[in-house]
């Protein structure tokens, strides 16, 4: 049987679930939880070093860029000119080219800003980075980054760290019809289930932190999720039946007594 | 001996007193900073690692240390 990977910017991954790593309790139940998950590609975020505080624990000591792929975002940036400085320090760090790029418009419900971001992922890909890009669920602004050079589409089901699930499966499902290239559902699952819808309606992958590491019992959770998105994407790939307005009985009515 | 002049850098947003002279390679070790983890910005340009001990520092420069941190 070939292995169904999910193949972003020619590398292949043997998960489809991607997990981001903030919001947990310590580095340790990050770590655990990562590894519960069997993700292959972690979201990380740039931030200052602690120059007083030497001590602080730093994330490369407990999860191994060698052995898990780094995706540095640019959470908190507000426009192009931040998430490009940002993503150029991020490559700085360790040579890395495959970024998530996220440009938020607003402070309350964190929507993504499309023109901020669209202007960003041109000058990203012409610098020579593998843009995967946050977006709204909107198919033809998928379209223009898909032109800009994007190298994955990931739209968000909802606000990030939300919960809501996916709010939008029609926009979602044309985005899907539209573009070969990987779509990733990316902020604002609550459940496993959203995981599993995602890969039904033919996402690739999925992105996911809050509703793992703020779960009552995140290592749960994060198995649930690995579980959810193995199960939608062997649904979607099985070829779901019709859906029909009447009853059709399971069992043969031939020698009914 | 001779007193060494200090002068003043903003090093990730805080004020810090180096001394005059001091070069980028210096303060790292100085600071023990893991250089193969972090990337560093020296008003707003990316500093070729390999090159750290040929950057000298001047008064009001502004010096940024970032890393990798948990995120979504």
């Amino acid at each position: 049987m070939v292995k169904d990977k999910l193949i972003i910017a020619n590398k292949k991954f043997n998960s489809r679930l991607i997990v981001g790593t903030g919001k947990y309790k310590s580095m340790q139940e990050c770590a655990k939880a990562i590894e519960l998950s069997e993700a292959d590609i972690v979201t990380v975020a740039v931030r200052r070093v602690n120059i007083t505080d030497k001590k602080k624990p730093l994330l490369m000591d407990f999860i191994n860029p060698k052995k898990i792929t780094y995706l540095p975002n640019t959470a908190g940036c507000f426009n192009s000119v931040e998430a490009l400085r940002t993503l150029r320090l991020a490559r700085e760090i360790g040579g890395w080219k495959l970024v998530k790029l996220e440009v938020l418009g607003d402070k309350k419900n964190l929507f993504p800003e499309m023109i901020e971001t669209l202007k960003s992922t041109e000058v990203l890909a012409k610098e020579g980075f593998e843009v995967m890009v946050y977006c709204n669920d909107d198919p033809l602004m998928a379209k223009r980054l898909e032109s800009a050079g994007a190298c994955a589409i990931m739209p968000l089901a909802a606000p990030i760290g939300s919960g809501l699930g996916i709010l939008n499966k029609v926009n979602v499902k044309i985005i899907r019809n539209q573009t070969k290239l990987p779509l990733i559902i990316d902020a604002g699952l609550g459940q496993a289930s959203d995981a599993t819808i995602a890969m039904e309606l033919g996402c690739d992958g999925v992105l996911v932190n809050t509703a793992i590491a703020k779960a009552k019992k995140p290592f749960n959770m994060a198995l649930a999720f690995k579980n959810a998105v193995i199960a939608g994407r062997q649904s979607y790939t099985s070829g779901r039946i019709e859906k029909k307005l009447m009853g059709n009985p399971s069992s043969p009515k031939k020698g009914l007594i | 001996m001779k007193k060494i002049k200090k002068i003043k850098i903003r090093l990730n947003g805080k004020i810090k007193l180096i001394d005059e002279n001091c070069k980028v390679q210096s303060l790292i070790n100085n600071l023990n900073i893991p250089i193969n983890k972090v990337a560093i910005e020296l008003n707003k340009e990316i500093l070729d690692k390999k090159k750290l001990n040929k950057i000298k520092l001047k008064k009001n420069d502004k010096m940024e240390i970032v890393h990798f941190i948990g995120g979504g």
